[in-house]
């Protein structure tokens, strides 16, 4: 069965959030987010939650050895990750350079290795034989390369079973409908209001 | 008896040091072979298309019970659970996590700064050791009152106690008073470093690399190309 957990959020929406929360004694562990509260605790850095929550929920492999290619496979998407997630970022005369590498690293790089991986087992999940969150970051990632260039998929037949595949599974067919708490692409103003937020 | 991890990088420091520092603090004899050239990357990147070799095209990569493994994170973890220096139950991981990633990402801001341009290397080591004594230090400082223990986690050695040492020698030859206002990292230091496989590491001869200089940054710049 796949996890269905519900969250709450709270959004830092002005500096002064981000200050009380960095001046709540023992909240913000190196006074930065993402913080996630769970379980009587408050986490921080990302790669620690996230690999608190895959193991708690059953989608970290069955041992070590499939742990250390789930983790393997989840870096190098959260490298590709990073990226885009900087993109907005990026002052204006960088961009396209900036998308260049994005494209490349996708084509040549990312998107290759995790095709082999599928097409080396042939089996329905990266690792395993069984749904881990390698899966789920994977098709987070081709849903924003989707959203960048459509065309960049053209070559990825087994991703593009792959992402079908953990798209129609009941959490996360949910999560992909409107209404849901997954959020949209950042958008200019979006951005500027964080940037006043972290400065 | 199985044979020993083999590490492939650039002969210095980098992301492969938290490795050797792992391995070592577990007493695990390991081999190295050191990327000094364009060849022998385009190599060992070529290897990739016939048997997985650098699944992303990059190092670290360290070949270790019938694995090829990259991605510096994705080793620690398994060598830390290999190991069993990583807690033992869910929590206690993720509070090891959570304390190598923090250590992590100060030792990131070190390695990087040594390829930025010299005229900014003053301001960017300032920039490190007032993020350390104001971010990163005054955290480990309180846990380690807070419990009263030797070790960062459940009284007992994990490897975020090697990832913290480490950073902190990094820090000090930054600025060697940096550990001035916090007592009990002075302590955790002098403890965790007599612990004779660590005692052993920082002894002259042994696999520990020096701190990045020009000509390292020079083979690098080399090898990748940038």
């Amino acid at each position: 069965t796949v996890s269905a957990f519900q969250f709450e959020e709270q959004f830092l929406a002005s500096p002064e959030d981000l200050e009380k929360l960095r001046n709540e004694d023992g909240s913000l562990m190196f006074q930065q987010v993402p913080m996630v509260e769970i379980d009587g605790m408050k986490l921080a850095q990302t790669r620690a939650i996230l690999n608190y929550i895959a193991a708690k929920y059953n989608l970290y492999g069955k041992d070590i050895k499939e742990r250390a290619l789930i983790d393997m496979y989840s870096e190098g998407m959260a490298d590709l990750n990073e990226m885009i997630m900087h993109l907005p970022l990026c002052p204006p005369h960088e961009k396209d350079a900036k998308m260049t590498q994005i494209r490349e690293k996708t084509t040549n790089r990312y998107f290759p290795a995790f095709e082999k991986v599928l097409k080396s087992h042939g089996q329905h999940y990266l690792v395993g034989n069984r749904l881990s969150r390698a899966d789920i970051h994977l098709v987070e990632l081709i849903y924003y390369i989707e959203e960048i260039d459509p065309s960049l998929m053209a070559n990825f037949l087994l991703l593009k079973a792959l992402k079908t595949r953990i798209s129609n599974l009941p959490p996360v067919k949910k999560f992909l409908q409107p209404g849901s708490q997954r959020k949209p692409p950042v958008d200019a103003k979006a951005l500027e209001e964080a940037r006043k937020i972290v400065n | 008896m199985a044979a020993k991890p083999k590490l492939w990088y650039f002969p210095g420091r980098g992301r492969m040091e938290s490795i050797r520092w792992l391995l070592a603090a577990a007493g695990v004899e390991f081999e190295e072979e050191f990327l000094e050239t364009r060849e022998q990357y385009e190599k060992l990147q070529k290897a990739q298309t016939t048997d997985g070799r650098l699944l992303f095209g990059q190092v670290p990569l360290v070949e270790i019970d019938g694995m090829m493994l990259t991605q510096t994170r994705a080793i620690l973890s398994y060598l830390a659970a290999k190991y069993n220096l990583y807690g033992k139950d869910l929590k206690e991981t993720l509070r090891i996590n959570m304390y190598a990633d923090g250590t992590q990402d100060l030792m990131v801001m070190i390695m990087t700064a040594a390829f930025k341009p010299p005229e900014e290397k003053e301001e960017n080591i300032a920039l490190i050791v007032t993020k350390a004594k104001t971010r990163y230090f005054p955290v480990f400082e309180k846990i380690l009152k807070d419990h009263g223990e030797d070790f960062l986690v459940g009284n007992k050695f994990s490897w975020a106690d090697v990832q913290l040492l480490e950073a902190i020698l990094m820090v000090e030859e930054l600025n060697a008073s940096v550990l001035s206002d916090f007592p009990l990292l002075k302590a955790f230091k002098a403890r965790i470093s007599n612990i004779p496989t660590i005692k052993k590491f920082l002894q002259p001869g042994s696999q520990r690399k020096p701190p990045p200089d020009s000509r390292y940054v020079d083979v690098v710049r080399h090898v990748l190309q940038f």
